[in-house]
């Protein structure tokens, strides 16, 4: 008895591979289990409790994003970029339009530069909240999510200020913003940047020191820096294993250089490094978001997008009365508008890892193909390996903390 | 900061006459090379010193159809220790592509490879794993191929050439 417990807790299988007693059983965990949170199968063999194999399926919720986008033309496909990472829309929807400027080099003013640091920011911040948040409920501890839960809506509440909507935001256009932050919304992010600290600091209290907490997550899922390479890692969960590749420093973008943020890393690559990486870069989220908010301080007041009347669709009023807007409107909406044939590969830095979208142009009205490189997608595929010989309840949590999104997992 | 002419140089110096075609917009060095060479190429890339391609981006393809080489096989690779990136590309000929697999570099290629395989029929030779991986098993076309209508195409609804359908 006793060597059947040393090899069941020390990650042994119980059985030899032509052992009769060898009697696993395969369970299916998801494409619907809550467990899951998004709509993906694991297939998985187990002794016991512990996972001796799996097999992940995924392409559940796929919505041939690729090919649609080589049927839209460039403003139509902002929407289809919302629904990759649905936690954090805004970032996918700067990261196209960002795309799009570098390929018909536009340059972008740098108050609007600003505005889009502090919307990409803010995102960032959601959708850390809604990981950390759901890796306590996973781990057994509800309270967290429901205090942290509040702030997400509140930033929700700056995005519909913003654009109109929350979710799936479609925010911004090529060139700039369809409109610029009102008073409201500057006022909302400023009464962010007051009330989330101390709520983070009551959510970092909750768990960072907690015993229970500790005992569930650390050590699990360790996952050396060599491995995390190895499988093209990249965002939070790579940084949680030591490895300090963050986009924002590496390509920087948006004029992410001028800004004075850390790049928190974690050293054993486990669950609760990631959740503390995660955490972390909240604080410099926000550290950011201030920065930028005294950055627009200074640029000239009411400059909300690039003067580049080829692709930035002109206000309606003057559509109805100005002969020229119409025109612009006309040519803009019906893709009539000349563009370079070239190659583009931008990345950014998604709340998951780095977000890249491979654009070919032929100078026609719709691209000639779009990949997205997307990091769901790129992170999830070391899952099953990394499952075997943890316990079911360990392969839970280490999925809860890679954030895997169905959207951006399936596109 | 490393310069492209000196990755340049390096590649060139390894593989005389093999990288073919070099091009360099928007300061991402890319280069194209022959399938048979091109896991040779990725593993100098990846394990020499001076250049540390550690990170393997991206794998897609692109479907020419009126190019002679109709596919085209591309790696997007990053050196994270000199911050420098690039592509590199492979022309393949249709219609049953084949190419050596990457997975023996990175096995991050995997699931990359897979959705290649599952959305253009490349056959990546030597791959643990090739299947579909999002679209259903039994599908029998390549769906991100040319050829293949995004919709129906005896739908009389729908033609309106103008929005871009």
């Amino acid at each position: 008895m006793s060597e059947f417990i040393s090899k069941i807790t020390s990650n042994q299988p119980v059985f030899e591979d032509n052992d009769p007693q060898d009697e696993l059983i395969t369970l299916n965990i998801g494409p619907t289990h809550p467990a899951t949170h998004g709509v993906f199968q694991n297939v998985v063999q187990i002794d016991g409790e512990r996972i001796v194999s799996g097999v992940s399926t995924i392409g559940y919720i796929h919505r041939a994003f690729e090919k649609i986008a080589e049927h839209r033309p460039f403003y139509q496909i902002t929407p289809l970029t919302d629904r990759l990472n649905y936690c954090s829309s805004p970032i996918n929807n700067m990261g196209w339009h960002m795309t799009v400027e570098k390929l018909l080099k536009i340059e972008i003013p740098k108050r609007v530069q600003y505005m889009r640091v502090i919307v990409m920011e803010l995102a960032r911040i959601a959708d850390h909240i809604i990981c950390n948040g759901i890796l306590g409920v996973d781990t057994g501890a509800f309270s967290g999510f429901l205090y942290v839960m509040q702030e997400r809506e509140f930033i929700y509440e700056i995005f519909e200020e913003i654009c109109g909507a929350r979710l799936t935001t479609n925010i911004g256009r090529i060139g700039g913003f369809e409109r610029d932050f009102n008073a409201i919304a500057f006022e909302k992010i400023r009464e962010f940047l007051k009330r989330y600290p101390p709520v983070l600091k009551e959510f970092e209290e909750l768990f960072t020191r907690n015993r229970i907490f500790i005992e569930r997550t650390s050590g699990v899922a360790a996952v050396t820096a060599e491995d995390a390479l190895d499988y093209s890692w990249s965002g939070p969960i790579l940084r949680a294993t030591g490895v300090d590749y963050d986009v924002r420093v590496q390509n920087p973008y948006c004029s992410y250089e001028e800004f004075d943020f850390d790049v928190p890393v974690g050293t054993t690559g486990d669950v609760y490094d990631r959740f503390m990486v995660r955490n972390a870069e909240m604080w410099q989220s926000l550290r950011i978001i201030e920065q930028a908010l005294d950055k627009i301080e200074k640029e000239p007041k009411g400059v909300f997008h690039a003067e580049v009347p080829d692709f930035y669709l002109p206000p309606k009023e003057q559509v109805y009365t100005n002969m020229e807007a119409l025109i612009y409107h006309f040519k803009i909406v019906m893709g009539e508008v000349d563009t370079p044939k070239a190659e583009v590969y931008h990345a950014v830095e998604g709340a998951n890892g780095e977000l890249g979208f491979y654009l070919i142009h032929d100078g026609g009205r719709s691209p000639y193909r779009l990949h997205f490189r997307r990091p769901s997608f790129v992170n999830y595929q070391m899952f099953a390996p990394m499952s075997a010989g943890m316990l079911i309840s360990d392969a839970i949590i280490n999925m809860s903390s890679l954030n895997v999104i169905a959207g951006e997992l399936d596109a | 900061m490393m310069e492209n002419s000196f990755l340049l140089d390096k590649l060139q110096g390894n593989f005389p006459a093999k990288i073919n075609e070099i091009q360099d917009a928007h300061n991402l060095l890319t280069i194209v090379v022959d399938a048979e060479d091109v896991v040779d190429v990725l593993r100098f890339l990846k394990s020499n010193n001076e250049l540390q391609f550690i990170h393997l981006t991206d794998i897609t393809a692109v479907h020419y159809p009126h190019l002679e080489k109709e596919f085209a096989v591309v790696y997007h690779i990053h050196s994270l220790v000199h911050n420098i990136r690039i592509r590199v590309k492979v022309f393949l000929h249709g219609p049953n592509p084949e190419i050596p697999t990457a997975t023996v570099v990175w096995k991050g290629a995997n699931w990359m490879e897979r959705e290649t395989f599952d959305f253009f029929g490349v056959n990546f030779i030597g791959h643990p794993d090739l299947r579909r991986i999002l679209n259903v098993d039994d599908m029998e076309v390549f769906p991100m191929r040319k050829e293949y209508p995004l919709e129906d195409p005896n739908r009389v609804d729908k033609k309106d050439l103008y929005f871009g359908r």
